[in-house]
């Protein structure tokens, strides 16, 4: 990247001071992801107040934050769930056609999303809720697309659960079981709702694994709401701190672990 | 010429009393805009909520897949229930037609009131509302549990369009079942009907029949029967609707089976009523 591409970009803390930081691919329209101005309130809740983040080509963006400030909204933004109050949403170029559902459809189809709580549908089985994307959007045979769905629930540790109902699984399968789903179209971008909520060590582990491997395979964009430090810190290049509705700084791990600002200071304290 | 401008002066009680007058006069407006504004907004959403679901209709790809459980679903599934409910209805015209025209000396006239009385009214209406608490409470609790657990949003998310896989599949459904629920009912009506006679008065099935149908026309069947369809469209609407605005986590899944019920066997009876003057015109 050449020093042309760095952008400084203007951040308030939660005291009010303006921090002056530097954001890498700031000026990369053709990234796969780029907000600009992002509000959203809900009446007269301002949940996000001026978001602009950008996330490169194989590049993973690990979004920090308390509960309630808004993290979750923003991926709902993103994948056009909800709309924004103003500001711009860029995939691949691409201004986010919120009010054509057809060409949002087609935008979707490049997203996969792993929500909060897995969102499977319940009378579906394992294997069915990995083949519903695949049944809607590609061609595949059947046999192809049972060789398809084996390979991504082998690669989240579900392969002998294909004929389970999400009711059968423990809340950490079902996430394993909704990140396949979101992996099935093999996607350019993923939004990752706290993936490694509920799961064990190992499996937290082989989740983060997983979309390491994405990101140096398939150079796949993310953006991975989380609470777990541990692995914000092994799987994103760059993190950004929400604290009521803005940007409070973005940087590397390490770099927001040395900051010196009270409240980066005080989130980054209790695990690490 | 001047006026007095000047305001006179009010004692502190007097600015309480006047005070606690402007505020009971606020909330007794809000008691009575808020009820007139929740309606009118109802009405709104159910509006875009129509648009949305009509726009999806018309494009590719048409689940078919979907619509045939949904046609499983909604009517082989509710043909027990209806076929009970025509029946039951067909044996108490039968009894209470009958204590009436001997009365009357009109026994003749029991099957055509009867099976008269079953095509033209009771049996569309008792399918409608039968179906609008089965179906109705149905769609709308799993829609319903659709949208709090975010599997309507997955299904958005996945680039599918949840108004033409959820709704509009249960929406027509629903509507090409009902006729064929009301000729179920119908049949065991007439069936049933003619059983309760028999036991009381032998007569046989045939003479029961013709004699019931004599001076109908085709009209007189096809109109009422068809009517039923504006019934399935008016319960598949709203229970889709209360169900996929369902919010407030299961306390909101209950509350929409419940409105879902409640809303479709009203509509459904303030249709009837406009549809029978309606059809009374069209087809005197």
């Amino acid at each position: 990247m050449t020093p042309a591409d760095q952008a400084v970009t203007l951040r308030v803390t939660p005291d009010g001071d303006e921090l002056l930081t530097e954001t890498a691919d700031q000026h990369d329209a053709t990234a796969p992801i780029v907000l600009q101005g992002l509000h959203k309130s809900f009446g007269a809740q301002h949940v996000l107040d001026g978001i602009d983040l950008t996330v490169g080509r194989g590049k993973t963006l690990a979004v920090l934050g308390r509960s309630g400030t808004g993290k979750s909204v923003l991926l709902k933004l993103i994948v056009g769930l909800q709309q924004p109050d103003s500001g711009s949403i860029r995939i691949h170029g691409q201004e986010l056609p919120i009010s054509d559902v057809e060409a949002l459809n087609e935008i979707r189809k490049s997203m996969g999303f792993l929500f909060q709580h897995a969102a499977l549908y319940d009378s579906l089985t394992v294997a069915e809720n990995v083949a519903f994307p695949l049944r809607r959007h590609t061609k595949m045979t059947p046999s192809e697309r049972a060789d398809r769905i084996a390979q991504l629930l082998s690669a989240v540790g579900m392969e002998n659960d294909l004929q389970k109902f999400p009711s059968n699984i423990s809340g950490g399968m079902q996430k394993r079981v909704g990140l396949a789903r979101a992996l099935a179209l093999d996607p350019g971008i993923l939004l990752l709702d706290e993936p490694t909520a509920g799961l064990d060590p190992i499996t937290s582990r082989e989740i983060d694994e997983l979309i390491l491997k994405l990101q140096e395979e398939r150079e796949v964009a993310s953006i991975v709401v989380t609470h777990d430090l541990h692995s914000a810190k092994l799987i994103a290049d760059r993190i950004v701190l929400l604290h009521q509705g803005r940007v409070v700084i973005e940087g590397t791990f390490d770099e927001l672990d040395q900051s010196g600002d009270p409240f980066v200071a005080e989130f980054f304290k209790r695990d690490t | 010429m001047t006026y007095n401008t000047k305001l006179p002066h009010l004692s502190p009680a007097a600015d309480e009393h006047a005070a606690q007058s402007a505020s009971l006069l606020g909330s007794t407006l809000a008691a009575v805009w808020n009820p007139i504004n929740g309606f009118f907004e109802w009405f709104g959403e159910l509006g875009i909520f129509v648009a949305q679901v009509t726009r999806s209709a018309f494009r590719r790809p048409f689940e078919g897949r979907e619509l045939i459980r949904q046609l499983d679903e909604i009517g082989s599934k509710s043909f027990p229930l209806v076929a009970m409910a025509g029946a039951a209805v067909g044996a108490v015209l039968a009894l209470e037609s009958r204590y009436s025209l001997v009365r009357f000396g009109a026994k003749s006239m029991l099957p055509a009131a009867v099976v008269f009385s079953i095509i033209h009214e009771t049996g569309p209406i008792v399918t409608g509302l039968v179906v609008s608490g089965r179906v109705g409470a149905g769609i709308g609790a799993e829609l319903g549990s659709m949208k709090v657990t975010e599997q309507i949003d997955a299904i958005e998310a996945s680039g599918v369009n949840p108004y033409k896989l959820l709704a509009f599949t249960r929406i027509l459904a629903c509507i090409l079942m009902l006729p064929l629920l009301t000729l179920a009912a119908d049949c065991c009506g007439v069936c049933v009907g003619w059983i309760a006679d028999t036991l009381a008065d032998p007569i046989s099935f045939q003479k029961f029949l013709s004699s019931g149908l004599h001076g109908t026309t085709f009209s007189d069947f096809l109109a009422p029967t068809f009517r039923t369809a504006v019934f399935g469209l008016i319960i598949g609407v709203i229970a889709c609707f209360q169900g996929m605005s369902t919010s407030g986590g299961t306390e909101g899944v209950g509350r929409s089976a419940t409105s879902s019920v409640v809303l479709s066997s009203l509509f459904v009876i303030l249709a009837d009523v406009l549809l029978v003057k309606l059809i009374l015109v069209f087809f005197p």
